[in-house]
């Protein structure tokens, strides 16, 4: 950029817009929407979204055309008090404008997709009012999400960190009052509030982390504390981000706070798409990318990070293999791939973490959506079904069967052992999701191939440990990857529901097929060759110019010949003699209490249950039963203090006290009070000798006082 | 030569000077119709009360030292401009149903509110003995207005016991000109600065202080307070029972923190002793008292002592200020609510003089709610009962007392007022609970007196700042 060139703010003007945009939506929507058909509703939210895509790109563009200048837009004064000033600016950067566009984009992909899966979902649960309440909730987050990535400080982040959490709270939440199975219960409300809770933890270490950063930088501005950083003690560089560690694993699902995202998938699928795949669990690897001159300063804190995400990536690739939850497994795949991002914005690989970022956003919305698909395409030919056959009973028996229905199959749509055979009722859906795969899984050309490339090169290039973790993390990747698509696609159907499944309709599979393109040819964005390290670059503007690794054949070799013997062993185990009905997993056998723990999820919740829940309860009870009640209530308020006020009232004070002390001395007052008042009157006896008398008397005594005193 | 200037520090005295003079002559020929001259007197008190609000602000001292004009003397002045009003308001229905309606009365009570006023603007000992005599000579021959035994005997004992008072003063004036050889405040305190303690300047302040505690009826310079009070015309004892305490307590209260700020650790006790004495005295004798006239002279008594509560702690700088300007309050609420009560009573008191029993008071509430809400409002002040004036004066007089270290004597405060309650409450009681048929006169302005005092009192102590914020304005030059 030349001196001369005057810096062109372009479509600057616009930032706001990313947040009024979905707001405009969702107040629509809230105040006309009970008039607009669900068509409209989902109309209205979809261009709500897209237009904050709209802006995304315009302000990417003028970030480019600034060569990577940092573009500000000040909307208003948050508060001045003291030192502190805060205010509501949009930071539009190459970082941010990356976010924007990943955010706005899937999210409007998965607006539109949510229009058809909504319509259907909203009349298996019988309360079709809820249409128009999930969109305003997306567009909710979808604003938040908005002031989280592009707030120029730590709080106006929080803001939107804050917000995302209480749109995933509610969506987690959106069926309260039944559980997955659509049956009467609280199972979908505790995992919202299971949610709530997990993130309010990190929540804490972020708000430590805010505070250090107040105190010992004095800022929350982002260039302001990364300037401050710099000639700060290292300590407090390194509690800072430790502090924000935590709350990356809140949001991000890290390890230890990982537990609540398994338990998102109670929320209806687009949301497990957007939220709890594609965007907000990786405001995580946002957060530490924004923070990277804090984090280079400290790489203690950085290995913590990295070994952190490693680990993630592993432990919950090997649950991944053990659930039969089709939405389940994609959720531990989720963690696992966070894990992947984690470890490398840890390692210092920014842009190999947003890389994988996107790719990721692709790819898993596209397998999440398809899950979707899947599982509505069952709920279809359940119902099919049933009607078939109420259809065929005679008059006479059908209120007894139906009867028999509601009681006794309980049928889980999502449980990969129902289905079977999908490959030939439901193609496009099939085609669909082998992509989503094969991109997870790493394989030569999908776009997960080269992001997932370019973070084991990393390691192996900086920390051997993490390399062994993530490549063996990437063989389970494939493996559980390949164990679903058997299961689910291939052999025959294992259930009358499977069997009479249904393709979805146009407005459900195009957004697919836009997604699934991305997830072909994402990888484009950051090719491993001289270049061709657009991406690279383009961060660069934001984090620093980093040298782009060219590719690895090595690396890439062992990372492609594991993913592929994965998909082979998993083959021989479930696709070459597919699971019958009512079969065990066929690993049970050999794994033995291995694989049980791997269907158990290693007993996590069960630990956490004995070891913080449980221990908690018994706390409050005590505390409740025995220290407040007890103590407090039985003990202090109505044996000693009560006990005591009786007695001291009823018999010291009244008895004695009163009515033998005090009324008596009042009494006693009063008489003496009259008889003094009798006795002064006949002083007064109307004689001026005698009042002059007592004037004199009383210039004797001041006189006397004051010359003997 | 008297120079321009020191004509505008006595503006509003000279000119009610003048006015008084005029209406003496023009009084001559208006035989028959002596509403005329209570009108006229009304309006030179009202005008005044004009010239003296246009003072506001000023302040300066005029003839060669001997008057000043400052926040101080203002804000008396207009409060003994307002009494006059109040004074003119129940004069005029009463000595006409007395039959006593004579001119004279008018220029007398503006002769003794032109002395009240001229004992808040002394600034020489000389000025505050004729303004004294000003003050009180009217107010002699005020108090035998009705001619009748009562009214003479109340009359020459005033004289009496006045004139015997004001010999102190004098010989006080003359022990303080011969230990500081001048009797301007100013000088008389820069002398007191510049030497050592003179036990002659002290006697001769307490001796002062003797005539200044005469006027203002604190014990035991008090014994003529009932006699006088019952005896003279009921609407001379309200005149007088306002106008006369407030000027002595302006005389009291310039002389001593102006002259004699050096010796207040000496008088100090002297004035908390007088303080005690005179609330205990004040509101125990009140106690059997049958007579609504008496036991009103006692409750001025007692409220002397209450007011001089505030004055005691006068040489310390840190709270004086405060104290002065709750003394001022305490005076202004005093003003307001003795006036009110004298009022009631007056509208109670019939043409032969009966009806001044505190049992004439049974079963006016039944007939006359009006009177007697307004008496209860009265008595409730008096008592220092909320929402009324007369509890946030107290509050700011216990208030000063506290912050000066004076704890015993605001303990002694709240325990007599606790006493007076008795008191106080017999006549509502008696007005609300026994059986009775008085029968009380109305007048317009009498009506006018009792009720606007009687809202004033209210309204005022809900919003009290206002009133302590302009008493706290008005200080005093030194």
């Amino acid at each position: 950029m030349h001196l001369t060139e005057v810096v062109n703010n372009g479509f600057l003007f616009l930032a706001p817009w990313l947040v009024f945009a979905p707001l405009v939506g969702l107040l629509i929507n809230s105040i006309f929407g009970h008039k607009f058909s669900e068509r409209g509703v989902g109309a209205v939210a979809s261009l709500a979204s897209g237009a904050a895509f709209v802006v995304s790109i315009l302000l990417a563009y003028s970030v480019s055309i600034n060569h990577g200048e940092v573009l500000r837009w000040k909307l208003a004064e948050w508060m001045h008090i003291g030192n502190l000033s805060l205010d509501w600016t949009f930071r539009v950067d190459s970082l941010s404008a990356t976010m924007m566009l990943v955010v706005s984009g899937v999210g409007t992909l998965i607006h539109i997709y949510a229009i058809g899966y909504m319509h259907e979902d909203v009349r298996f649960k019988h309360e079709e009012n809820r249409f128009r309440r999930f969109f305003i909730f997306l567009n909710l987050f979808i604003a938040s999400m908005m002031i989280l990535v592009s707030g120029d400080s730590y709080m106006m982040l929080f803001v939107g960190w804050e917000g995302v959490g209480l749109c995933s709270f509610l969506l987690i939440g959106f069926w309260f009052e039944m559980d997955t199975l659509a049956r009467p219960s609280w199972a979908n409300s505790d995992a919202a509030k299971k949610a709530f809770i997990t993130n309010r933890v990190g929540d804490f270490g972020f708000l430590i982390a805010g505070f250090l950063m107040f105190w010992h930088l004095g800022s929350f501005q982002f260039d302001a504390v990364f300037e401050n950083a710099t000639h700060a003690e290292p300590w407090v560089i390194v509690l800072i981000t430790l502090f924000m560690l935590i709350g990356v694993a809140g949001k991000s699902a890290q390890i230890p706070l990982y537990i609540w995202l398994p338990d998102a998938m109670a929320g209806p699928t687009p949301v497990s798409a957007l939220i709890h795949a594609a965007t907000m669990v990786t405001a995580g690897v946002y957060l530490v990318t924004r923070s990277a001159p804090l984090y280079s300063l400290v790489p203690q804190a950085q290995y913590i990070v990295a070994m952190t995400g490693a680990a993630t990536a592993l432990f919950a690739a090997t649950i991944a293999v053990g659930q039969y939850d089709i939405k389940k497994v994609l959720a531990y795949s989720t963690i696992s791939q966070l894990g992947f991002m984690v470890a490398a914005v840890g390692m210092g690989a920014y842009v190999a973490g947003m890389f994988h970022l996107i790719t990721h956003a692709f790819f898993k919305a596209l397998l999440f959506l398809s899950a979707g698909s899947v599982i509505l395409g069952l709920e279809r030919g359940h119902h099919h079904a049933e009607h078939a056959r109420h259809a065929e009973e005679p008059k006479g028996k059908h209120k007894k069967a139906e009867h028999h229905d509601e009681h006794h199959e309980v049928f889980d749509p999502g449980d990969m052992r129902n289905m079977g055979g999908l490959r030939k009722t439901m193609p496009v859906t099939f085609w669909l999701y082998m992509i989503g795969t094969l991109a997870l899984a790493g394989i030569f050309p999908f776009a997960g191939f080269w992001s997932k490339d370019e973070i084991l090169l990393d390691a192996s290039l900086h920390f051997t440990s993490i390399y062994w973790q993530l490549t063996i993390a990437a063989f389970f990747t494939a493996f559980y990857m390949g164990r679903q698509i058997w299961m689910v696609f291939f052999g025959e159907a294992r259930h009358e529901a499977a069997a009479h499944a249904e393709e979805s309709p146009k407005v459900m599979t195009l957004p697919l097929v836009a997604l699934a393109v991305l997830s072909v040819a994402g990888g484009a964005l950051n090719l491993p060759f001289e270049g061709y390290h657009n991406l690279g670059h383009w961060l660069g503007y934001t984090l620093g110019e980093v040298e782009g690794l060219p590719l690895n054949l090595q690396v890439a070799g062992i990372s492609t010949a594991l993913a592929l013997s994965a998909i082979f062993i998993s083959w021989l185990i479930y696709g070459r003699k597919p699971l019958k009905i009512g079969q065990p997993d066929p690993l049970k056998k050999p794994l033995g209490f291995i694989f049980t723990g791997m269907e158990n999820k290693w007993f996590v919740d069960e630990g956490y249950f004995a070891l913080i829940i449980s221990p908690f309860k018994k706390l409050s009870q005590f505390l409740a039963d025995v220290i407040d009640w007890k103590f407090w209530h039985d003990f202090v308020h109505d044996t000693i203090i009560f006990g005591t006020y009786n007695w001291v009232s009823s018999i010291a004070l009244n008895d004695y006290a009163d009515q033998k002390g005090i009324d008596a001395f009042a009494n006693g007052l009063g008489t003496w009070t009259q008889n003094f008042s009798t006795a002064m009157r006949k002083i007064q006896n109307g004689f001026v000798r005698s009042y002059a008398l007592s004037v004199l008397f009383g210039v004797v005594f001041i006189l006397g006082y004051l010359l003997l005193k | 030569m008297p120079q321009p200037l020191d004509f505008a520090t006595l503006q509003p005295v000279i000119v009610l000077s003048v006015w008084t003079c005029v209406l003496l002559l023009l009084d001559v020929f208006l035989i028959k119709r002596k509403s005329i001259t209570a009108v006229l007197t009304a309006f030179g008190l009202a005008l005044t009360l004009g010239l003296t609000f246009m003072q506001v602000g000023a302040s300066n001292d005029g003839f060669s030292g001997m008057v000043v004009q400052d926040g101080f003397s203002t804000f008396i002045n207009a409060l003994q401009l307002v009494g006059g009003l109040l004074g003119v308001a129940v004069a005029h229905a009463y000595i006409k149903r007395t039959g006593s309606e004579r001119g004279e009365y008018y220029t007398l009570l503006l002769f003794s509110v032109i002395g009240m006023m001229l004992m808040a603007q002394s600034n020489d000992l000389i000025m505050v003995f004729i303004a004294l005599e000003l003050l009180s000579i009217p107010l002699y021959v005020l108090a035998a207005f009705t001619r009748n035994t009562e009214s003479e005997e109340a009359g020459i004992k005033y004289f009496l016991l006045g004139a015997f008072s004001t010999g102190f003063v004098v010989y006080g004036i003359a022990l303080v000109y011969g230990a500081t050889a001048s009797t301007n405040l100013h000088e008389i305190v820069a002398f007191a600065s510049s030497s050592s303690p003179s036990l002659l300047l002290t006697i001769g302040a307490a001796l002062i202080l003797v005539g200044f505690a005469f006027k203002v009826a604190v014990v035991p310079f008090h014994m003529w307070t009932p006699d006088v009070y019952q005896g003279a015309p009921t609407a001379v004892t309200a005149f007088m029972s306002s106008g006369a305490k407030v000027a002595g307590f302006a005389a009291l209260l310039r002389v001593f923190s102006v002259a004699f700020p050096n010796i207040s650790m000496d008088m100090a006790p002297v004035l908390a002793a007088i303080s005690a004495l005179t609330m205990i005295v004040g509101n125990i004798v009140a106690v059997s008292q049958t007579n609504i006239k008496r036991m009103l002279a006692y409750s001025s008594i007692a409220h002397a002592g209450y007011i001089l509560m505030a004055f005691v702690p006068y040489g310390d700088a840190q709270v004086s200020a405060d104290a002065i300007a709750s003394g001022l309050f305490y005076l202004v609420a005093y003003m307001l609510t003795n006036f009110g009560a004298w009022a009631v009573v007056i509208a109670l008191e019939t043409k032969s003089g009966s009806g001044l029993e505190l049992s004439d008071y049974s079963g006016l509430a039944k007939k006359y709610p009006a009177i007697a809400a307004a008496m209860t409002i009265f008595m409730l002040s008096l008592i220092g009962f909320p929402p009324t004036l007369g509890m946030v004066g107290k509050f700011y007089l216990f208030r000063a007392a506290l912050q000066g270290g004076y704890t015993t004597l605001a303990l002694i405060g709240v325990i007599t007022s606790l006493v007076s309650a008795f008191y106080y409450l017999r006549v509502i009681v008696n007005m609300y609970m026994r059986e009775g048929d008085p029968t009380p006169a109305r007048d317009l302005w009498l009506d006018l007196t009792w009720s606007i005092t009687a809202i004033a009192t209210v309204v005022v102590s809900l919003a009290p700042q206002f009133l302590f914020v302009l008493a706290s304005t008005a200080v005093m030059l030194k």
